[in-house]
């Protein structure tokens, strides 16, 4: 009698581990909320042009002599001011109003909801494609180091701790100060003076040792694992083990990095932003904006308050989802959220 | 001085109950060694974990009784529990390389189980650290205190593990598979230590492990379990010479003989313990049993004799 | 021993050079860059512009410019700004470092007290709605840009609520001097105190929970169970010891960093003049030598945390001492 085999349970067939992972996340209430929010942000910053000719304002042309109805009536977006010696013109306040200055205007009597949309846009840009740029170099540098070791490991390293050691703001201020009045002009490439390029390059190089060294950590480890030692013992050639061995594990390092490193970038660019040296006017980001209201501040507080907000919305979000992706690929890691 | 009577410990998970321990009942007499052999999952360990209240997973369920000294554990409030950890009922692991906190001196941690159950001062209490520490057999035991684990070998910590378990003197010491990790001549030694250690404190000792041969060299009395379950009790010398149990026959055969014609193959149990998550009625070890027979579709019970083992084929 | 002290303090000697070179190169020798171009402002003649080139030596050799700066930072002391001529920079740098660390100290007591708080507590209570709360507040605090968090509550505090009992204690923006009025030189310090650390005590207290909760699951916290041992002594003494380390590298570092001058954004926000907000306006200004120095100064205390954090290291963790 075989009846062992009935008794013999099955091992469920796995699933294998990207299906696994997509299960634990999506069992994850808040990452699956925080995706959610994240991607309303980014749909409703994209409609960006749609909102501002259905609103008729002009986001970015200077219109202090702008007049809007308002319930019935015909307000000028510039009031006289009333503060102090009642001197100089006050944009209005929020109107609550969809179209109609929901948000009020600026000093330029500008529409904020408008601006505030179209900042939306840049910074999400700005920070996705920079967290590709850091991604990039990381990645080739990481696997370098770790996986060729010697001489190789040495320079790079070091060159990874000079750029850290450099404060992470100071180096983004210095490098964005100086080309950002002349642009940068690399012979293949020229990134001119005003573009979003400048900001994205400078994030994105700024940060490149936060992921590279995890990352080379990972590929020294692997390097010495078993079944990357019988592939270069077998002479499987280099680019071989490190695209079919090596890169597929690393990967899951930096899929949780993705989000991450997108907060951690909008805050960055919105420092920079603030301080003048980020995007650069006409264009408009969320930093931007919280400058334009700093004159604001105690009149119209909403100029400053809203884009701060709208950063602390999609950054919270951006945090919760990089922790549920954490957990759900590999919750023993450990990868933690948070600044330098 | 140890009952336990029908304990069953029941874990909830996302597929359904799982049942570790499923109505177990055996005694441990003041100052005896018991040994329970299982393989994996068969709910030894899980068993004493219940008995020392260190079951934490929230999701557990222990029923049934266990009483030390006539006072009922299962249902006892934390920190009266906590009272008798340590203290009169203690218990080592497995594995010694992991055992100790890695940020404080071996001295400094037995004495901290000293003055946890116990008035004294820390002078006293160091005194006592380093007076076990000789009683364990570790050469200079002054300096030795001074130690942190990870400047001791596996065995060297395996004895503080056991100088802190016996530092209170305990009625009752648990001993989960304290020799499995460690080589075969530093397992001599531990379990000549425990033998000694026995002697001098008048400990009872319980011994779980899935080693048969270390069981012939220090057991009292023995138990065998399964899936949960305990298959057959007795002395060392009934089961050892006369199991009844197919399951306790099948496991001494599968010792390689020291005499005698060498074998060709190990004789091993054909087949895998049961999924403790939807337990097949009847008697777990009939799908793996050569001895099999219709009857084996129904709940074997123990009985009550000394000797006994839950099988239809032996007379109750 | 010896040996190693002294690789260490190479190590330490070539990162800091590295940095110097880097911001030397950054602003002379970006393509396209023209100090003197910069420094003569936009619509200078050719004259003014050789004039200026010549009195400020950038006519020779990049690395005889960089050796004279380095020069007169470390050894005459003599370096004076490019823009306000006969300003000595090292005593300008060394006459802001107390704004720096009044704000500085005083935010990370707040920090490391309120993490350990909150990571110690969250730890305790994993898995109820305290715990959840308490990582959620943590997240908010992370997730907020620190000069806005600091424009808010001067919004809150200097304009709409000044007036109530609340707030009408805090003193217009600007820092003042402890010998000279220590009180006004704490109201000063109290919400710029809060705004700095808000970001550290969420970070810090989540980093601090995980650390806990991971340490909770070795077996040597089984084997503390088993002696008998409370679970607050557990959990305090068993566990948090062991995760320590990790929340005092990280302090170390992240210290270092704002002593060097990271906090340059607070001291922004708040007019308050400290090596950040100097080198935040040399960095406008485009004004070098500052520069060179201020960061020269940052970097040191970068690198000197790094150090100082693998000594804490040794001491905290017995395991690292011996290997």
């Amino acid at each position: 009698m075989s009846a062992i085999s009935d008794t013999i349970d099955a091992t469920p067939k796995s699933r294998g581990p990207w299906a696994t992972a997509l299960r634990r996340l999506l069992r994850d209430r808040a990452a699956v909320a925080a995706l959610v929010v994240f991607v309303m942000i980014v749909v409703l910053c994209l409609l960006a042009p749609a909102y501002a000719q259905w609103a008729g304002t002009e986001p970015f042309k200077s219109t202090l002599d702008a007049v809007i109805k308002l319930n019935g009536q015909d307000v000028p977006v510039m009031e006289q001011s009333t503060e102090g010696l009642g001197l100089g013109y006050t944009p209005i306040g929020p109107t609550w109003q969809l179209g109609n200055y929901f948000l009020g205007a600026d000093n330029q009597g500008r529409d904020v909801m408008a601006r505030l949309l179209y900042g939306g846009l840049n910074s999400l840009f700005i920070a996705g494609m920079a967290t590709v740029v850091t991604l990039f170099f990381a990645t080739l540098i990481g696997l370098a180091a770790g996986f060729f070791g010697g001489i190789v490991d040495m320079l790079l390293s070091r060159f990874l701790d000079i750029l850290w050691a450099f404060p992470v703001y100071l180096l983004a201020i210095s490098l964005s100060i100086v080309l950002i009045a002349q642009g940068l002009d690399l012979g293949i490439i020229t990134i001119e003076s005003g573009s979003l390029w400048l900001p994205i390059f400078i994030i994105g190089v700024v940060y490149v040792p936060y992921v590279a060294r995890p990352v080379r950590g990972q590929v020294l480890a692997l390097r010495e694992s078993e079944f990357v030692l019988a592939a270069i013992g077998l002479g499987v050639p280099s680019h071989r083990i490190l695209l079919r061995d090596i890169l597929p594990n690393v990967s899951t390092t930096l899929i949780v990095f993705v989000p991450i490193m997108m907060a951690l970038n909008m805050i960055t660019e919105s420092a920079l932003s603030f301080l003048s040296i980020g995007v650069q006017p006409p264009d408009a980001s969320w930093g931007t904006i919280i400058q334009d209201g700093q004159t604001l501040l105690y009149t119209r507080p909403m100029v400053a308050l809203a884009p701060g907000i709208a950063i602390v919305i999609t950054v919270l979000a951006l945090n919760v989802l990089g922790d549920g992706l954490r957990d759900a690929l590999d919750p023993r890691s450990k990868i933690r959220i948070g600044r330098s | 001085m140890l009952k336990v009577r029908d304990l069953t410990v029941s874990f909830r998970t996302e597929q359904g109950i799982v049942r570790a321990v499923d109505g177990v009942s055996f005694d441990v007499g003041e100052g005896e060694l018991l040994g329970v052999v299982g393989e994996s999952g068969s709910g030894k360990t899980v068993s004493l974990l219940a008995v020392m209240g260190l079951i934490t997973d929230p999701n557990a369920v222990i029923a049934g009784s266990i009483q030390y000294r006539g006072r009922e554990l299962v249902g006892l409030k934390p920190r009266a529990m906590r009272e008798l950890r340590g203290k009169e009922i203690a218990m080592i692991f497995q594995d010694p390389m992991t055992a100790l906190t890695p940020v404080y001196t071996v001295g400094w941690q037995i004495a901290e189980q000293v003055l946890a159950h116990n008035k004294v001062s820390k002078a006293a209490a160091w005194q006592r650290a380093i007076d076990l520490l000789a009683e364990v057999n570790i050469p200079k035991p002054e300096e030795a205190a001074h130690r942190y684990p990870h400047q001791l070998s596996g065995g060297m910590r395996q004895r503080v593990v056991i100088a802190m378990a016996l530092s209170c003197n305990p009625a009752l010491l648990v001993a989960d598979e304290p020799t499995t990790a460690l080589d075969v001549t530093v397992q001599a030694q531990i379990l000549d230590l425990l033998h000694k250690l026995r002697r001098n404190h008048g400990s009872a000792i319980v011994f779980i492990t899935h080693d048969m041969g270390v069981m012939a060299e220090i057991a009292d009395r023995m138990l065998v379990m399964y899936a949960g379950r305990v298959v057959e009790r007795g002395t060392k010398q009934e089961l050892f010479s006369a199991p009844m149990h197919p399951y306790t026959r099948a496991l001494l055969d599968s010792i390689p003989p020291l005499t005698g014609e060498k074998p060709h193959r190990l004789k091993v149990i054909p087949g895998t313990p049961p999924n403790l998550l939807n337990r097949p009625p009847g008697c777990a070890f009939a799908p793996r049993c050569e001895m099999r027979f219709e009857k084996c579709t129904a709940e074997p019970s123990l009985g009550s004799a000394a000797h006994a083992a839950a099988c239809f084929k032996v007379p109750a | 021993m010896i040996f190693a002290l002294l690789q260490r303090i190479g190590q330490m000697a070539f990162v800091m050079f590295g940095i110097s070179v880097l911001v030397f190169l950054i602003f002379f020798a970006t393509p396209g860059a023209d100090p003197a171009a910069r420094i003569a402002g936009r619509n200078a003649t050719p004259e003014v512009l050789e004039a200026v080139r010549k009195s400020f030596g950038f006519d020779q050799p990049i690395y005889v410019q960089y050796l004279t700066m380095m020069k007169k930072i470390f050894i005459t002391g003599d370096l004076t700004s490019f823009v306000n001529r006969g300003w000595k920079v090292v005593p300008a740098v060394m006459d802001t470092v107390p704004v720096t660390l009044s704000l500085v100290i005083g935010a990370a007591v707040l920090w490391v007290f309120f993490a350990l708080i909150i990571g110690i507590v969250a730890a305790a209570t994993r898995g109820t709605w305290i715990d959840k709360t308490l990582m959620v507040l943590g997240l908010i605090g992370i997730s907020m840009p620190v000069y806005w968090l600091g424009e808010m509550l001067n919004l809150i505090t200097q304009s709409r609520y000044h007036d109530t009992w609340l707030f009408s204690w805090v003193p217009p923006l600007g820092y003042k001097n402890f010998s000279d009025d220590p009180k006004g030189w704490f109201l000063t310090l109290v919400i710029p105190w809060i705004t700095l650390s808000i970001l550290y005590i969420g970070l810090y207290g989540r980093v601090l929970r995980a650390a806990i909760v991971e340490s909770l699951q070795e077996d040597f916290i089984r084997t503390a169970r088993a002696k008998g041992l409370s679970e607050t002594r557990i959990l305090l003494r068993h566990a948090l010891r062991t995760s320590l380390v990790a929340f005092v590298t990280l302090f170390g570092l992240d210290f270092g960093a704002l002593v060097g001058g990271s906090a340059l954004l607070t001291e922004v926000v708040f007019g308050l003049q400290g090596v950040g907000k100097l080198t935040y306006d040399a960095l406008l200004n485009l004004d070098l030598p500052i520069i060179m120095t201020t960061v020269l100064y940052a970097s040191f205390f970068v690198v000197m945390a790094n150090a100082v954090v693998d000594i804490l290291y040794m001491l905290i963790d017995p395991r690292v001492r011996t290997a």
